[in-house]
């Protein structure tokens, strides 16, 4: 076996066998399976719970009577009204005496429509009192309407909402339909990126400055070339990138299955994914390995510059910075992907992973854009590599305290060749 | 496979490490490298292993350069120990024999030879950092010779040791030069390079202060010493003619002379003057050599 491919494997079964990537794991996947049963959870819970009773106090008759009926219109089928004889003190003492879970003290303003008071418990919780505020409303809107004269339907019109469609005009531009699923697609793939990116990232930089601070390093760079060594850091973590989101893909997709045969999708409905498309995937693929290689290529050459293992979340901060920019530009870019200053920073290689990706998920755009970012990128994945691999060279035997950039200076000083 | 440094100069800015050093280091033998800390001896096996690259000059082994294809030909005992805090013995050894070219049988089967050598076959499967600061450098000496390097350099085997480690591990040495293995190792301690090597060279700001064989750098250092005690005061000896240095000692003194004869004198002029219980004459610690041509003196 090849050095480069010991050192990867050591590398991945290492990190794959510690308590911390078992811990992080499980309970990522804990999560994934609570998001996307979440509905179903929440049903579970407030399923054995008894309809609520609310009390109404009110003299005007009529107006329990439509409370009532816009309540049951709105959908609450385990709410009860219920007209209560007696005055509102008799009420709230039989809702302390948990006979009612609240009381409504309806009552009529001077200019004739109703005005009302919610008393329960516990105000906190606003499933009761929003139906009951919402059905009031309507109550309310058909008595001032009244008054005034206008009759029922033009009512009806006033309030119906606007037919308002989105069309693009260019051939090839996404409908509105396809807009909402590829910025549900997309948001995920962002949010993915950015993970990985700031987990990975650090992790390798961590592992390379632990070799450091252990001082193992001389030993193994008298054996493997600092090159492979920093690459074979670098495979070894990405392999262990895909394992874990191969397994939350994985968990997500089977849950998801197991909810939809139990009728609850919510989660699939929340983001908008039904299938996206094929090129957006395979983007997002290119995207992510590319993103990732850059960052883990920059986190190996920074974590090679600490001797300690508390310097190395300092020396990787500003990279970290770089990542936390390029996810907030990209939400805001989900909103308008199509303005000058996405479009700009798109090619900037740094951001390029989450920008162009972004542009490419929401909008149709020239080839050559997506070809010359990815290019750009390509090539300053190259650059930092070659430049990653003489500062790696030479920090690795680096032993001090600081770490800034005159210690690359001082690397690359050190590794140099001058024969 | 002679190694060679041919007007080898490492510079780091303006601050020249290693100062146009040649030496021939032979096969088959232990080679010692003396200095203190600082004078060029970490750079020079750096450089000899490839991991930096020498300003000037020109290092070849068996009339090639040293890199990552002849790993599995080299050991390489680095002065700052480093083993992987977490693992255990048996996995660690694995892994850094597997990254010198050997496959996991042999490996696991040389280990459990030199932890029984070593009398510390059970800590195979226990994890590094449970152990002695001295057991994890026996672990790092059998990381460094598991493969059977042709070429082994030991940058301070023994320092931070006790007494009988020190032994344990000169033992080894000793067993891997008789099995044929070119051995280098540093050592600020001359007492290890006197006992060990037949062929020397001191590094002094990183050029050879003293360089060549043990027995003709003792030879064609002249002076020697002389050992006496007597039961009356012997602090005459000092204005003697031919007595290079007079250092009082608990029951007489010692002396440097500047050659054999003088011994000679010393004797006459002791003589009648009462009991003489020691008169010894020693050949010159590598010590008083070093003194001699550095200027300092290392423990």
């Amino acid at each position: 076996m090849n050095k480069f491919w010991i050192m990867l494997s050591h590398t991945y079964l290492n990190r794959v066998k510690t308590k911390s990537f078992l811990i992080v794991t499980l309970v990522t996947l804990a999560l994934i399976f609570a998001l996307t049963n979440l509905q179903t959870i929440i049903d579970t819970f407030s399923g054995d719970e008894e309809t609520t009773r609310v009390a109404v106090v009110s003299e005007e008759e009529d107006i329990t009577a439509s409370l009532q009926q816009q309540v049951a219109n709105i959908g609450q089928g385990d709410m009860e009204l219920e007209s209560f004889e007696g005055s509102l003190q008799e009420a709230q003492q039989a809702v302390e005496a948990e006979e009612y879970d609240a009381v409504v003290d309806i009552s009529l303003n001077d200019s004739g429509l109703p005005t009302a008071t919610f008393y329960a418990d516990q105000v906190a919780s606003t499933t009761t009192s929003d139906p009951i505020r919402q059905g009031l409303q309507q109550v309310k809107v058909a008595m001032a309407t009244e008054q005034a004269g206008v009759d029922q339907e033009t009512v009806q019109e006033v309030f119906a909402p606007v037919t308002f469609s989105k069309e693009a005009l260019e051939e090839s531009a996404k409908t509105a339909e396809e807009l909402d699923q590829a910025r549900g697609l997309v948001y995920i793939m962002l949010f993915f990126m950015y993970f990985a990116v700031m987990m990975y990232g650090s992790m390798i930089s961590t592992e390379v400055a632990t070799e450091k601070s252990s001082r193992v390093m001389e030993i193994l760079i008298s054996s493997v070339s600092p090159v492979s060594q920093m690459f074979a850091k670098i495979g070894g973590i990405a392999l262990l990138g895909l394992t874990q989101f191969g397994l939350f893909l994985l968990a997500g997709y089977l849950s998801l299955q197991v909810g939809e045969t139990s009728g609850q999708n919510g989660a699939l409905e929340l983001f908008n994914i039904q299938g996206g498309e094929t090129a957006t995937i395979v983007y997002a693929v290119i995207f992510f390995l590319l993103g990732y290689l850059l960052y883990a290529t920059l986190a190996a050459t920074l974590g090679s510059l600490v001797s300690r293992l508390e310097d190395a979340q300092q020396v990787v901060a500003p990279m970290m910075m770089l990542i936390i920019a390029s996810f907030l530009i990209a939400m805001f870019g989900l909103g308008m992907p199509d303005s000058p200053f996405i479009v700009v920073t798109s090619f900037i290689p740094f951001f390029t992973p989450l920008l162009m990706f972004l542009r490419v998920g929401m909008l149709e755009i020239p080839f050559w854009e997506v070809a010359l970012s990815i290019g750009l990128l390509v090539a300053t994945i190259i650059g930092l590599a070659i430049l990653g691999a003489r500062v790696y060279r030479g920090g690795v035997l680096m032993y001090g305290k600081s770490s800034s950039l005159k210690d690359i200076k001082q690397a690359l000083l050190l590794s140099k060749k001058e024969n | 496979m002679t190694l060679k440094l041919n007007q080898v100069t490492k510079r780091f800015g303006n601050f020249t490490a290693v100062d146009q050093l040649n030496l021939e280091i032979p096969e088959k033998q232990i080679f010692g490298f003396l200095g203190a800390n600082g004078a060029g001896k970490t750079t020079t096996f750096r450089m000899i292993l490839g991991l930096i690259d020498q300003t000037e000059g020109e290092i070849s082994w068996n009339n090639d350069r040293i890199n990552y294809d002849k790993s599995h030909l080299i050991g390489y005992l680095p002065e700052e120990r480093g083993l992987y805090p977490k693992l255990t013995v048996k996995d660690q050894l694995v892994y850094l024999a597997k990254l010198r070219g050997m496959n996991k049988m042999d490996a696991v089967k040389e280990l459990e030879g030199w932890l029984e050598k070593f009398k510390v076959p059970d800590y195979k499967t226990k994890k590094v950092e449970e152990l002695s600061k001295g057991n994890q450098q026996k672990i790092q000496f059998i990381s460094a010779v598991i493969h059977k390097p042709k070429l082994l350099i030991l940058d301070e085997p023994f320092s931070g040791l006790d007494p009988v480690n020190v032994e344990m591990l000169k033992s080894a040495v000793i067993e891997l030069k008789e099995a044929g293995t070119s051995i280098v190792f540093s050592s600020h301690r001359m007492d290890h390079v006197e006992e060990l090597c037949e062929h020397l060279c001191i590094l002094h700001h990183g050029t050879p202060a003293v360089h060549g064989k043990l027995k003709e750098i003792k030879r064609s250092f002249g002076k020697k010493n002389v050992r006496v005690k007597a039961d009356f005061d012997v602090a005459f000896l000092k204005d003697l003619n031919g007595v290079t240095k007079y250092k009082p000692s608990s029951e007489g003194c010692d002396l440097q002379i500047a050659n054999e004869e003088v011994s000679q004198d010393v004797l006459n002029a002791l003589q009648g003057k009462g009991f003489v219980r020691t008169f010894d004459l020693e050949e010159p610690s590598l010590n008083d050599i070093f003194i001699e041509k550095v200027g300092a003196s290392y423990e």
